[in-house]
C-alpha cells in the first residue's frame, strides 16, 4: 500500500546544512587567494594548483574503488579542499611528478590510511607538503620571484623569501635596519608582492577569505585568533627586548604561512580540537612553536611544523578539557 | 539587548503558518477514544465501564498514587469499549471509546463566559482543585500540575516563571491563546501565585510574537507582581533551564529541578487550564490545537476535546494533502511522528504537522567531520558527538560521567549536524541504558 | 680491529650483562604464582573468546574452572561436550552434560503475511526503532529487521534475509552462545534444545494480543485459540498471554499440532515431506 507515513525519531527537520556546503564555502573561501596567486604567479600557479586538485581526487576515486571497495565519497569535497590546500603551500615552479607524489602522500597516507574523512590525525595537506619538504628540499626551497604571468613554470626565476631573508641576515650579524631595506614593504607584503609559496603570499586575499569563513559560519574566531595572537604577543616580547635582533611582529604576521596557516590549514575540522576553551590553547601552542621555530630553529619557517605538532596534542586536549556544562554543580552536593 | 540564554542554541525556520488565524472549536466527533494515560506518572483506572452513559468533564479514569492525573471526558455519550489502541507516542494503551452523544457537561461546570477575577479557594484548595481537574502541564511534556505545586519541606519557591516562548517552529497555539484569552491566562497566573505563596511572575515570550507582547503587557498593569519579557528568538529558547537562565539568570543545577533555584514553571495552556479549573470548575479535557503544515489549504488553531482522532484535525484544515509524508504530533524539533490518523488527540497535542514527502526523509549518513557545530549547538554545554559515537559502543559508564543524562533532548545536535548523523537518536539509547545501570546500581 | 670497535663490543656486552641480571632479579621479586593448570585449560578451550560461558573471554573462565568445586553450572557453549571433558580430565572433575543448542527466532512475520503500517526511517538499530514505535508492522512483538542480532553474532552464523526481512540461523555455526538473546530488543530470539538432523519444531510467533488484534496484524500470528494444546498428547504445549509455547524437552516431534494450527503459526523445520492424502476425483462423464 502506497501512502505510509514516514516515521522517524524527532527532530524532523534539519538545517541547510551538509558536508559538501561547508567544502564549498572553504573552496570559495579560498578563490581570492587562487587569484592572487595567479596574479603574481602567473601559470605556474594554475598548473600547480589543477594538478594537485586533479591528483588528490583522482587518488580518493582510485583508493575507494579499487583498494578498499568502499561506496565513494569524493563528492563530499574534502578531497578538493586537500588538493587545493596543498597547493597554496606550494611554490608555482615546483615540477608535476613532485606535486603527485605529495598529494599521494597527502590521500593515501595523511588520509586514508586511518580511515578515510573524519579519521585522520594530522592536516592531510601538512603532511604531505612536509614530507615533500624533507624529501625534495631544493625544489621545496625555491621560491619564484613575483613577476604575474613573466613568472614562468619550471624555469620560474627565483630568489629568497623575506622570511629567509630575515633569519639568513641575522645569523650573519647583520642588523635589522638594514635588512628591512633588503624585504618588500608592509604593504607590498599585505597585498602579496613577495616571494612565498603560492596561497601565502596575499595577506588581503586571505583575510577576506577569513571574514566569507566566520559570515557563513564555517569556522569560528578561537583558532585563527589564537594563532596570529600568539605569535603577536610572543614576537612583541622578543621585538621589544632586542629590536636590532629580531623582526617585528607586524612582519612575523605577514610573512610565511601563518595567515594561511591559522585560517585555513589550523582551522581543519578534523585535526583541530572541538571545544573553545581547547581551540584557544590549540591555537597559541602553533603560534608559540611557529615563533621558535622561526627565531631559534634551523628553518625559517615554522608554522607547518608547529601545526602538525599540535594536532598530535588534539585528542588529548579533546578528553581532558571539557566545557563547562550548564548548571555543573561547583561544590559537591 | 533582548535576553537570551547564553549557550548553544539554533535557529530553524519559523513556519509559524497560522500566526494569525483566529481559533475556532472544532465539532465535536461522532466518537472519542481516551487514552488513560496523558501525563508523566502512572497511567489512570478506569473508573466506567462499557455500556455506561457519561456527561463531559466526568471523571472516567482515576489517578493512581501521587504522580499522576484524572482523566476526564471530553463528550457525552455511551462508553463503547475499553481496550488498547496506538496513541500518539507510537506505543499501545489503554482507552476509553466513547460514542457521542448530544454534547451534555456535568452541572458543576460554570458555562457562562464571564472572566471571573476574584480567587476563592485557598492555596491548599488551589492545589487540590488542579489533581481533582487532571490538570498537567501544556507545554508537551504533560507533568502533573499539582506535583509541581506542591512544593517539598526544605525548598522555597520565590518566583513563578510563566513560558510563553513557544520556540518550536510551526506552533502558535500558545501565541493565539495569549491573544485572546489575554485576561483568563493572567488571572490563572495570579491563581498559581497564590498556590505557590509567591509575589513574582515572569512571563516570557519570544520577540516574534510583537502582537501578544504588546497586548499581555498593556494586561498586566491590571495585575498584581507580573512581569511580561521579551526574548530573543532562539530554540530552545522554551526549554525550562534556558527559560530560567534567560529571564533570571540562575542555572538549575544538574539533575536537579527549577525549585532547586527557587522557581516553578508552567506553560501559559497550563495556567489557562488551571484558570478554568478553579474559576469555572471546568476539568481538562480539551485543548488548543495547532493544524498546519505548507500544503495545507485550512491550517489554524482549533479548541479540541480530548480523545478526538486527528483525522478530524486534518479534515478542518482541508483535508489531507496529496504530497503527505509524515504526521507529526507536536513540534518538528521534539514532536513523535504518528503512523496513523485515528491516534486520539490528548492533552499533551499541542500541534499536528503535516510535512509533504519531500521534507519528510532524513539526510543520508556521513562519517562525522569532527565541525563541531553539534558542541557549539548544545544549550547544556554537552559534546554530542562524544555522546553519540560511546552509546554505539556501549561505553556507557563514560558516557555517563560525561552527563549523557543532562541531554534534554531538544534536538540542537541532530538538526545542525552536516553529516546527518543521527546523533540523538544514539544518545537517547545511551541515555535510557545510563538511567537504567543507575537505578539497578541503586537497588543493590 | 681497532680500539673503538673493541671497547664498543665491551660496553655493550657489559651493559647487556648487567640489564639481564636486573631483569633476573626483577622477574623473581615480582613473580605472580599462578595455578599452571590455568594454562592448560586455557589451551584446551576453543580461544574464541566470545563470552557463551558468561565470562569475560576463555582465560577468565579457565580460572573459574580450576577455582570451581564442581562444573554445575559452567559450560563452554563454542567447544561443547568434548572441551569440558578434557577440562574435566585435566582437573580430575566430572563434566557436566549438557545439550548442544541452536539459536531460533520466535517469528515468522514476513511482509506479505505482516503488512508495514507505516515506512521506518531512522537509522538501522532494533533498540532505536523499539524505543520510537511499535514498529513498521502493527504487532508490537514482532521482528524489527534492523539486524541488532546479526551484528552481535561473532561466530558469522547469521544474515539478514533481504526478501523476509528476518535473520536466518545457520544450524551449522551456531553455537548457542547467546549474544543475539541478549542483543534482540524485543528478546524474541531463543536457545533451544538442537534435535537430530537439525530438526525443530516451535511456534514462530511472539505476539501477547488477543487473537483479533494479533490476527489483524499478521496473518499467521498466534491468536491464543488453544488448538494446539489440546491436541499435544505430551504436555509439551502451554498457553500464557495469548500465546503458545512448546518446551523442546518434552516435545517428540509428532507435528500434529503443526496441522492443527490455523494460522499456520507453528513451524517445523528439516522434516521429510508428508505424504499427500490419496484423493480419488470420479469425473462425472456425459455421454
Amino acid at each position: 500500500m502506497s501512502n505510509l507515513l514516514n516515521v522517524s525519531p524527532s527532530p524532523h527537520t534539519h538545517a541547510k546544512d551538509s558536508t559538501q556546503k561547508l567544502m564549498l564555502d572553504v573552496v570559495l573561501a579560498l578563490v581570492p587567494a587562487f587569484i592572487a596567486s595567479v596574479f603574481y604567479f602567473g601559470m605556474g600557479a594554475i598548473i600547480v594548483t589543477v594538478t594537485s586538485v586533479v591528483s588528490c581526487v583522482l587518488f580518493e576515486y582510485l583508493i575507494q574503488k579499487l583498494v578498499l571497495k568502499k561506496p565513494l565519497s569524493i563528492n563530499d569535497g574534502s578531497a578538493l579542499v586537500t588538493g587545493m590546500l596543498l597547493a597554496f603551500n606550494l611554490p608555482s615552479n615546483i615540477p608535476v611528478s613532485i606535486i603527485i607524489i605529495g598529494s599521494f602522500v597527502s590521500i593515501a597516507v595523511a588520509k586514508m590510511t586511518f580511515g578515510g574523512l573524519g579519521s585522520n590525525p594530522f592536516n592531510p595537506a601538512l603532511v604531505g607538503r612536509v614530507f615533500m619538504l624533507i624529501s625534495f628540499p631544493v625544489q621545496m626551497t625555491s621560491w619564484p620571484v613575483p613577476m604575474g604571468f613573466a613568472t614562468g613554470y619550471t624555469d620560474a626565476v627565483t630568489g629568497a623569501t623575506p622570511l629567509s631573508i630575515i633569519k639568513e641576515g641575522i645569523k650573519n650579524g647583520e642588523s635589522l635596519t638594514k635588512l628591512l631595506g633588503d624585504i618588500p614593504s608592509p604593504a607590498q607584503m599585505f597585498l602579496g608582492e613577495m616571494g612565498g609559496s603560492m596561497g601565502e603570499v596575499a595577506a588581503a586575499a586571505l583575510l577576506l577569505g577569513f571574514v566569507y569563513l566566520l559570515i557563513r559560519k564555517v569556522i569560528t574566531w578561537h583558532i585563527p585568533v589564537a594563532v596570529v595572537g600568539s605569535i603577536v604577543i610572543f614576537t612583541s616580547v622578543l621585538w621589544m627586548s632586542n629590536p636590532e635582533e629580531n623582526a617585528t611582529p607586524m612582519f612575523h604576521v605577514l610573512a610565511g604561512g601563518v595567515l594561511l596557516g591559522a585560517i585555513f590549514m589550523a582551522t581543519d575540522y578534523v585535526t583541530s580540537p572541538m571545544v573553545p576553551k581547547a581551540m584557544i590553547i590549540y591555537g597559541c601552542g602553533i603560534g608559540i612553536i611557529t615563533v621558535l621555530i622561526r627565531v631559534f630553529g634551523a628553518y625559517p619557517e615554522g608554522v607547518s611544523f608547529a601545526i602538525l605538532i599540535m594536532n598530535a596534542f588534539v585528542p588529548l586536549m579533546n578528553t581532558y578539557i571539557k566545557p563547562k556544562r550548564f548548571g555543573e554543580e561547583v561544590k559537591n552536593g | 539587548m533582548l535576553k537570551t540564554f547564553p549557550a548553544g542554541g539554533v535557529h530553524p525556520p519559523e513556519n509559524k503558518l497560522t500566526a494569525n488565524i483566529p481559533i475556532e472549536y472544532l465539532p465535536v466527533p461522532e466518537s472519542v477514544t481516551i487514552p488513560v494515560s496523558q501525563h508523566i506518572g502512572a497511567p489512570a483506572v478506569p473508573v466506567v465501564n462499557k455500556g455506561d452513559t457519561v456527561k463531559a468533564g466526568q471523571l472516567i479514569a482515576a489517578g493512581k498514587g501521587f504522580v499522576t492525573a484524572n482523566i476526564h471526558s471530553s463528550v457525552s455519550g455511551k462508553v463503547s469499549r475499553i481496550d488498547t489502541i496506538i496513541d500518539g507516542t507510537g506505543f499501545k494503551q489503554t482507552s476509553i471509546a466513547i460514542d457521542v452523544e448530544g454534547d451534555e457537561w456535568i452541572e458543576t461546570i460554570d458555562r457562562s463566559k464571564d472572566i471571573l477575577k476574584e480567587i476563592k479557594l485557598t492555596p491548599e484548595e488551589i492545589t487540590k482543585r488542579c489533581l481533582e481537574s487532571g490538570i498537567v502541564g501544556l507545554g508537551g511534556a504533560t507533568f502533573p500540575s499539582h506535583v509541581k505545586l506542591s512544593v517539598p519541606t526544605g525548598k522555597k519557591c520565590d518566583i513563578l516563571i510563566i513560558n510563553g516562548v513557544e520556540c518550536e517552529p510551526y506552533l502558535t497555539s500558545d501565541h493565539r491563546l495569549m491573544l485572546e484569552r489575554g485576561e483568563e491566562l493572567l488571572t490563572g497566573i495570579t491563581i498559581l501565585m497564590k498556590a505557590l505563596k509567591v509575589e513574582k511572575a515572569m512571563v516570557g515570550i519570544e520577540n516574534n510574537k510583537p502582537d501578544a507582547l504588546s497586548h499581555l503587557t498593556k494586561l498586566v498593569s491590571g495585575f498584581k507582581g507580573i512581569s511580561v519579557i521579551p526574548l530573543k528568538v532562539k530554540y530552545p529558547q522554551g526549554a525550562e533551564k534556558q527559560l530560567i537562565k534567560a529571564l533570571i539568570n540562575r542555572e538549575v543545577p544538574s539533575g536537579r529541578l527549577p525549585l532547586e533555584v527557587g522557581a516553578v514553571v508552567h506553560n501559559v495552556g497550563t495556567a489557562f487550564a488551571v484558570y478554568e479549573a478553579v474559576q469555572k470548575n471546568k476539568p481538562l479535557f480539551e485543548r488548543v490545537v495547532t493544524v498546519t503544515g505548507k500544503s495545507l489549504t485550512k491550517p489554524g488553531n482549533y479548541v479540541v476535546r480530548t480523545g478526538t482522532p486527528i483525522r478530524k484535525l486534518i479534515e478542518a484544515a482541508g483535508g489531507m494533502p496529496g504530497d503527505t509524508g509524515k504526521i507529526v504530533n507536536g513540534g518538528p524539533m521534539m514532536g513523535k511522528a504518528v503512523n496513523n490518523i485515528d491516534v486520539p488527540v490528548v492533552k499533551g497535542m499541542s500541534g499536528v504537522i503535516l510535512f509533504p514527502e519531500k521534507e519528510s526523509s532524513r539526510q543520508v549518513v556521513q562519517p562525522c567531520i569532527r565541525c563541531a557545530k553539534c558542541v557549539s549547538a548544545c544549550a547544556l554545554n554537552l559534546e554530542p558527538y562524544l555522546l553519540m559515537t560511546l552509546s554505539e559502543k556501549g561505553m556507557f559508564e563514560r558516557a555517563e560521567a560525561e552527563r549523557i543524562t543532562d541531554c534534554m533532548e531538544c534536538g540542537s545536535c541532530s538538526y545542525t549536524c552536516p553529516a546527518g548523523r543521527p546523533l540523538l537518536d544514539y544518545i537517547r539509547l545511551g541515555k535510557s541504558t545510563v538511567i537504567r545501570m543507575a537505578r539497578e546500581r541503586n537497588l543493590k | 680491529m681497532s680500539s673503538t670497535v673493541i671497547l664498543t663490543i665491551i660496553s655493550l656486552s657489559v651493559l647487556a650483562l648487567v640489564a639481564a641480571v636486573i631483569l633476573y632479579f626483577v622477574a623473581q621479586k615480582f613473580k605472580v604464582i599462578e595455578d599452571p593448570r590455568i594454562d592448560e585449560i586455557q589451551e584446551a578451550l576453543p580461544a574464541a573468546n566470545c563470552g557463551g560461558c558468561g565470562f569475560a573471554g576463555c582465560r577468565n573462565f579457565a580460572e573459574a574452572l580450576v577455582k570451581a568445586e564442581t562444573f554445575e553450572g559452567l559450560n563452554c557453549p563454542v567447544g561443547g561436550a568434548p572441551v569440558m571433558a578434557e577440562a574435566a580430565k585435566i582437573l580430575g572433575k566430572e563434566a557436566p552434560v549438557t545439550e548442544p543448542q541452536v539459536a531460533v527466532l520466535l517469528c515468522n512475520g514476513t511482509p506479505d503475511q505482516r503488512p508495514s503500517t507505516s515506512k521506518y526511517d531512522g537509522p538501522q538499530d532494533c533498540r532505536i526503532t523499539n524505543n520510537l514505535y511499535i514498529g513498521e508492522s502493527d504487532c508490537s512483538y514482532g521482528c524489527l529487521g534492523n539486524g541488532d542480532c546479526v551484528r552481535a553474532c561473532t561466530f558469522d552464523a547469521m544474515y539478514m534475509d533481504q526478501v523476509t526481512n528476518l535473520p536466518v540461523i545457520s544450524d551449522e555455526k551456531c553455537v548457542a552462545c547467546g549474544a543475539c538473546v541478549k542483543a534482540c530488543p524485543r528478546n524474541i530470539i531463543e536457545l533451544r534444545k538442537k534435535a537430530k538432523k537439525d530438526r525443530k519444531i516451535y511456534v514462530a510467533c511472539s505476539n501477547c494480543d488477543k487473537g483479533g488484534p494479533a490476527r489483524k496484524a499478521c496473518k499467521v500470528a498466534c491468536i491464543g485459540c488453544n488448538k494446539c494444546f489440546k491436541v499435544c498428547e505430551f504436555g509439551a504445549i502451554t498457553i500464557e498471554n495469548n500465546l503458545a509455547y512448546i518446551d523442546a524437552a518434552k516435545c517428540t516431534f509428532c507435528r500434529k499440532c503443526v496441522t492443527e494450527c490455523p494460522t499456520n503459526a507453528i513451524i517445523e523445520l528439516n522434516f521429510p515431506p508428508r505424504k499427500p492424502k490419496v484423493e480419488v476425483k470420479e469425473e462425472v462423464v456425459n455421454v
